[in-house]
């Protein structure tokens, strides 16, 4: 299992776009992958189960990777947290 | 073959098969089943064909109307292969023994509920998303066909109860032929919109969606309202006739494109056109329109799910302005409220929203927003010749409030350095009965009058336009509106001043006689009226028309009017 935390810097947090980002890319793995923000854990693969978790700006979210390609999963997602300007 | 009457909206023949948009039925039993597997094969295969659906509508919405808009259905597709949603479909299919239909409805519903009651605006429209994704793959358990209006791809009439702006933003325009609704009139958005669209339709048939299938073939008969369903051979053959002599009419209406309005006995008149967005610009270019007499802003607000932002506006403003080539453009400001919506903007619901917070009453509180377009507008100002105009004024000192914002936007942005024509005339609308009767004192304030008949008409008589019970008090040719009418023109005048008219009543043959007779300057309308309006002004003597309207303001009814109007002029 791997796990990172990230301040969330996006003016709108994780809703919409960024969500369906995060989603299609984390789709892309093998790897049970979990979004983790006020102690409340959603799969994030699960397009509902991030928006339901209504992640704002300043947020401290946790990503966690579980399975044969965990460390790609959480890279990629990384990858995409930076490049997109959603978190830091 | 049968036919169905309504009100000729926009004229012209259509000849198409039809196309419903309509809500389909997709009520359903709760069923025990056999063998859950084959139950969870059924619901994959339903799911995989609405993902393959939602994919083609993605891309032709990327195509049609760029990557914003079609980031929505990116966002459905996720939905549909969210394992938090199908998970429990297919075990409840398994565990339950139910029918795929029920399992889905009932798992979309409990997600459904808890997005509506999250306290966060965004996520309880996230509900709606479900709900739509749901309603598509039901859809293909039920094996019933849903709306897809962005894919249609071959010549079609649209057959549906109403029209609303967002449904005919879909429309693709070179594939929508006609359309026929249930329920409007002249003035609702549907016919409107036709106008604008120049594809004729026959609206308010009230059976529309009862009577038609999708594939029938229909005629829609825009000339006289009325809609053939599946015609006999020969009846195809006598309207493709029609359209050919309508067809005719239009090529010799078409050669008066680049000459003037002028009565037969020399009187100059304009004829502008009424138009929604940039897009409708090339109509009025090839139909002749001497100006626009009213760009309704509120399109740019509507369909989406946050304001403008000024750069958008002024984009748009430009754009007008400049594709006018210098000839006078009438911008109306913010006019939302009453029978169209803004969502985002969550104003709370009212009892009688058409004498409720709408246009200039809604701007002079949300100031911001009403800054914003004025901005935009000013910033345009040096691309064209820029009017500005402000709905719904009741009383004087709504105008003097909004004119003093507009100076001290502009005052900002001189001093910014930003360049600002500084000729804008600024004018009101003249829909209001209050407005009408205290013209004379307007007149020395304002650059210039535009009568709004629809609604001028409707608070008049006190009769909503969109109730149909009433809606024989929909009388433009009422001596009570005449009358009016001419209270504007005249105190115009008086003080030099002009007055225009961008209601439907400006391009309606029966009153361009009365209103050429009263001295109106400016008629504005669908420019698919222009050149039948032009027409039917060279051949009348304005002398005889303010004989006419003499005469008609002192007849009794509305009939009566008609009446006269039809024998002094053979219509």
């Amino acid at each position: 299992m791997v796990q990172k935390q990230f301040k969330v810097t996006a003016e709108t947090g994780i809703h919409a776009r960024p969500a369906t980002m995060l989603v299609q890319a984390a789709s892309k793995f093998d790897s049970e992958v979990h979004l983790e923000y006020k102690e409340k854990k959603v799969n994030l693969k699960s397009i509902m189960g991030v928006m339901s978790l209504g992640v704002g700006q300043g947020a401290d979210i946790t990503i966690i990777a579980e399975g044969n390609d965990e460390q790609d999963a959480l890279n990629s997602l990384e990858e995409t947290l930076k490049k997109e300007g959603l978190a830091e | 073959m049968s036919f169905l009457n309504g009100i000729a909206a926009s004229s012209g023949i259509a000849i198409a098969k039809a196309y419903r948009l309509v809500e389909p039925d997709l009520s359903f039993d709760k069923k025990k089943i056999e063998v859950p597997a084959q139950e969870v094969e059924r619901f994959q295969t339903a799911l995989a064909e609405s993902k393959g659906e939602l994919e083609v509508i993605r891309d032709n919405a990327h195509r049609e109307l760029g990557a914003d808009k079609a980031a929505i259905f990116d966002a459905h597709l996720l939905v549909l292969s969210d394992p938090e949603l199908i998970s429990p479909i297919e075990d409840k299919i398994k565990t339950d023994k139910v029918n795929a239909e029920s399992a889905l409805s009932e798992t979309a519903d409990m997600f459904i509920t808890m997005f509506e009651q999250m306290d966060n605006e965004y996520m309880k429209e996230r509900a709606a998303d479900i709900r739509d994704v749901t309603k598509r793959v039901l859809s293909h358990l039920l094996g019933v066909q849903i709306a897809n209006p962005s894919m249609i791809a071959e010549e079609v009439i649209i057959i549906a109860e109403d029209l609303t702006p967002s449904d005919t933003a879909q429309l693709n325009r070179q594939f929508v032929k006609g359309f026929t609704t249930d329920i409007g009139g002249r003035t609702s958005h549907s016919a409107i919109m036709a106008r604008s669209m120049e594809i004729p339709a026959v609206v308010g048939t009230k059976e529309s969606t009862k009577q038609i299938k999708n594939g029938d073939l229909v005629i829609v008969d825009g000339l006289k309202g009325l809609v053939h369903i599946n015609p006999t051979p020969e009846a195809v053959a006598e309207y493709e006739e029609e359209q050919r002599k309508f067809e005719e009419q239009k090529a010799e209406w078409a050669k008066l494109v680049n000459e003037k309005s002028i009565s037969a006995d020399g009187h100059h008149v304009e004829l502008a056109a009424n138009i929604g967005t940039p897009k409708d610009l090339k109509g009025v270019v090839e139909n002749g329109g001497e100006g626009i007499g009213l760009y309704r802003t509120e399109f740019l607000y509507m369909g989406r799910d946050q304001l403008p932002t000024e750069e958008e506006q002024f984009e748009s403003y430009k754009a007008v302005l400049e594709g006018m080539k210098g000839k006078p453009v009438v911008v109306r400001t913010l006019d939302i409220g009453g029978d169209k919506e803004l969502p985002y903007l969550n104003l709370p619901k009212e009892m009688n929203p058409f004498l409720g917070f709408r246009a200039i009453r809604l701007c002079l509180e949300e100031q911001d927003m009403f800054r914003t377009q004025l901005r935009a507008l000013l910033r345009a100002s040096t691309y064209g010749n820029l009017k500005i105009m402000f709905p719904m004024i009741a009383a004087l000192d709504e105008f003097r409030q909004g004119k003093a914002i507009l100076e001290d936007v502009k005052q900002k942005l001189v001093s910014e350095g930003t360049k600002v024509a500084d000729n804008i005339e600024i004018g009101i609308m003249v829909e209001i009965p209050s407005t009408a009767v205290m013209a004379e004192q307007f007149a020395k304030e304002v650059d210039f009058f535009s009568v709004g008949t629809n609604d001028l008409i409707q608070y008049t008589m006190a009769a909503d336009r969109m109730n149909e019970r009433v809606s024989y008090l929909y009388q433009p040719y009422n001596p009570a509106i005449l009358r009016l009418v001419k209270m504007v023109i005249d105190a115009a005048h008086k003080e030099g001043k002009w007055a225009g008219m961008c209601g439907e009543m400006a391009g309606d043959e029966t009153a361009i006689p009365l209103l050429l007779g009263l001295g109106l300057d400016e008629f504005s309308m669908s420019a698919t009226s222009i050149l039948k309006a032009r027409s039917q002004i060279r051949n009348l003597k304005q002398k005889d028309m303010e004989a006419l309207a003499e005469k008609a303001l002192h007849l009794n009814t509305a009939e009566e009017v008609e009446r006269a109007v039809k024998e002094a002029t053979n219509l």
